[in-house]
């Protein structure tokens, strides 16, 4: 066992990936000569060459929709989005043509392709280059949507969807690629779909996804100092979601905290709240609490940044608000 | 037309005209039954151009070269050899249907045929048809892919920014704009800087042809020497200058054009100049004519009825086919 980051973890996916089915490749900007904008494509085109690890021109919609192109014909490409940002610009391309040409042409074609790159709020980058847009992709049906919040999974992950024969959106983080944490050595993959039960417990529940899974471990360890039990669910995929695993959570602690690092309206984590709403009504100690992004476009300075987004001291709040102690909700 | 470029063997110049004539019955049984509320939504009928698709389909090979087009699909999927009956039956959102009642009339695929759609936002398909070139590169098949869209399609960045990428990476794809004149109900004059869109090939260093969409042996000439030259990985633009007889789709009054302009692209019919001309040059009688309108006649009426008589989708089709 490894321990290996984030970034090396996609990479090491990606490598053998491409090692192991030829019809793979990378394209995007700056996956080549540059090494990855974030480094994840590192060492990868001196390996493949260019034919490829492709680099683009800056044209998002352009490059995203030649993917969709090549998967109809048979090949299967990884689209790296520099961030996730920029992808609104194939937006259409995503949700027009990838999502429903399976559906549109009576289930004659498929389009096997993975989008990813990071998303997510990060840091110093003001309004334009720091939003989450997880609920984007989580809305469409004909896609799927994968979340890792560890080096592990978002190695296992990408493996899955890389092999998936239908479009996959991953959602790295900016943040995440420098975590470390342990990767097996042999090979395995992590079946999308799957919730992971981060941490045991029976007081309450905290699920997330992505980067806040922390922030929700984070705020385990604090209530445990405090004789208090959480579990934590990581979703890891959003599309289709686990909602097994997290029905099972809620019903053995009978409170639920969501934590989501979007805007709060029409977000992941409001269908998240809705599903355990309908689902666990009837063991409901609490009505569910929801933690998300301040409903405002991320500003520059560090100090309104961060209180723009969810923070360990949000999730001990909302977690005293659902187990009715003041002395946490106000601590 | 010129004599000269009868270079054709005579089945194919007759099968050229009977996919025009086809087209051609096709879109009226369409537009017919449309009336008769057989057929719901949007419904693009492709009258007027059909030597723009017949003509350009005719140079391919499709056990490995590729069709996409926009929304005004018919003729395109009956020129790549799409079985009249699954494509009216589409129109009547049957399940056997060429994709099974889930696309109409602006979805139309047949990937057996290598035809992949029949998209529906303007100009989308153009990037997407870069990529099945793309692919057709890297698995190193000579294949090449025809891109249709129409002139409305013309101003959209993924149209620019898919011309680039065909262009830095040599991809086998030849783009036909059908300027058919009218963007819906928009001049494609008022809308464009400059009033010809062979031009633009230039600025991404690609060869621009200008050609007479009514004359179905110019577009014929110009995509087979498009079609070779994509094949050694030079794409390429044609502007096939063309009309469409009705309107953008079955609910536009057309108030922006006049009786007379229709008249007159109709008395340069595609399908009336094909025919005078094989008749002159001594390759179809009057009697051949009469039977290839009587077998299409026929074969849109058998169309008909097998889309009327087909079963609906059974409601749990709504769940098939979405994630695989």
């Amino acid at each position: 066992m490894a321990e290996m980051t984030y970034r090396d973890a996609l990479n090491r996916a990606l490598d053998e990936e491409m090692k192991r089915d030829e019809r793979v490749f990378l394209i995007g900007e700056e996956v080549g000569e540059y090494d990855g904008a974030y480094k994840v494509s590192r060492g990868l085109l001196a390996k493949y060459g260019p034919k490829r690890v492709r680099d683009t021109p800056i044209s998002e919609l352009g490059f995203t929709g030649l993917g969709v192109g090549a998967a109809l014909a048979g090949l299967r490409p990884v689209v790296e989005w520099m961030t996730h940002n920029f992808a609104l610009l194939a937006l259409d391309q995503v949700v027009n043509n990838a999502a429903k040409m399976r559906q549109m042409s009576g289930g004659q074609l498929s389009v096997p392709i993975v989008f990813r790159g990071p998303n997510g709020p990060a840091e110093y980058l003001a309004a334009q280059h720091s939003q989450s847009f997880a609920a984007y992709w989580m809305h469409v049906p004909g896609l799927l949507v994968v979340a890792p919040a560890t080096p592990a999974d978002a190695y296992g992950l990408l493996k899955s969807a890389i092999r998936n024969d239908n479009p996959v959106v991953v959602l790295e983080a900016e943040l995440m690629y420098s975590w470390k944490g342990e990767v097996p050595d042999q090979e395995f993959l992590i079946p999308i779909g799957k919730a992971r039960v981060a941490r045991e417990g029976s007081d309450l529940t905290l699920i997330s996804f992505s980067k806040p899974v922390r922030l929700a471990e984070q705020a385990a360890e604090k209530l445990a100092e405090k004789g208090i039990s959480a579990e934590v669910i990581d979703l890891r995929s959003l599309r289709p979601l686990d909602e097994e695993t997290l029905a099972a959570s809620v019903r053995k602690t009978h409170r639920a905290v969501v934590i989501d690092e979007a805007w709060p309206m029409a977000s992941v984590g409001a269908t998240v709240s809705h599903l355990i709403m309908s689902r666990c009504f009837d063991v409901l100690d609490a009505p569910v609490e929801f933690v998300s992004g301040e409903d405002v476009p991320m500003p520059y300075n560090h100090r309104l940044e961060l209180a723009a987004q969810p923070s360990v001291e949000k999730v001990l709040k909302a977690a005293g608000r659902v187990l009715y102690r003041e002395d946490l909700s106000n601590g | 037309m010129k004599s000269e470029v009868i270079a054709y063997p005579k089945d194919e110049l007759l099968s050229m005209l009977r996919t025009m004539q086809r087209i051609r019955m096709f879109e009226e049984k369409a537009g017919m039954m449309y009336g008769q509320r057989k057929i719901g939504g949007f419904c693009h009928l492709y009258t007027g151009q059909e030597a723009v698709a017949a003509g350009a389909i005719s140079v391919l090979d499709l056990t490995k070269d590729y069709v996409l087009t926009a929304y005004r699909d018919h003729g395109h999927a009956i020129a790549c050899g799409m079985d009249p009956k699954k494509a009216m039956a589409e129109l009547f959102g049957k399940v056997t249907g060429c994709s099974r009642g889930k696309g109409g009339s602006m979805h139309f695929f047949d990937a057996s045929r290598h035809f992949l759609g029949g998209n529906g936002i303007v100009g989308a398909q153009i990037p997407v048809a870069t990529g099945v070139a793309f692919a057709q590169q890297y698995q190193g098949s000579d294949g090449v892919t025809l891109c249709f869209f129409g002139d409305g399609a013309f101003h959209q960045g993924a149209l620019h920014e898919s011309f680039n990428l065909a262009r830095i990476w040599n991809l086998p794809i030849v783009y036909i704009v059908e300027n058919n004149q009218w963007g819906m109900g928009t001049s494609w004059k008022k809308v464009s800087a400059v009033h010809d869109f062979s031009r633009t090939a230039e600025a991404y260093g690609m060869a621009g042809y200008a050609c007479e969409g009514m004359d179905v042996l110019e577009v014929r000439r110009i995509v087979d020497m498009a079609v070779a030259e994509a094949r050694k990985g030079n794409p390429s633009l044609i502007e096939a200058r063309t009309y469409r007889y009705k309107g953008h789709s079955m609910s536009d009054p057309q108030k922006y054009r006049t009786r007379e302009e229709i008249d007159a692209y109709r008395a340069r019919d595609a399908i009336a100049l094909f025919r005078a001309f094989l008749e002159k040059e001594g390759i179809l009688d009057e009697s051949a004519w009469r039977q290839i309108e009587e077998d299409t006649a026929r074969e849109m009426d058998e169309a008909v009825r097998f889309a009327e008589e087909s079963p609906e989708p059974a409601l749990l089709e709504l769940y098939a086919d979405i994630i695989v």
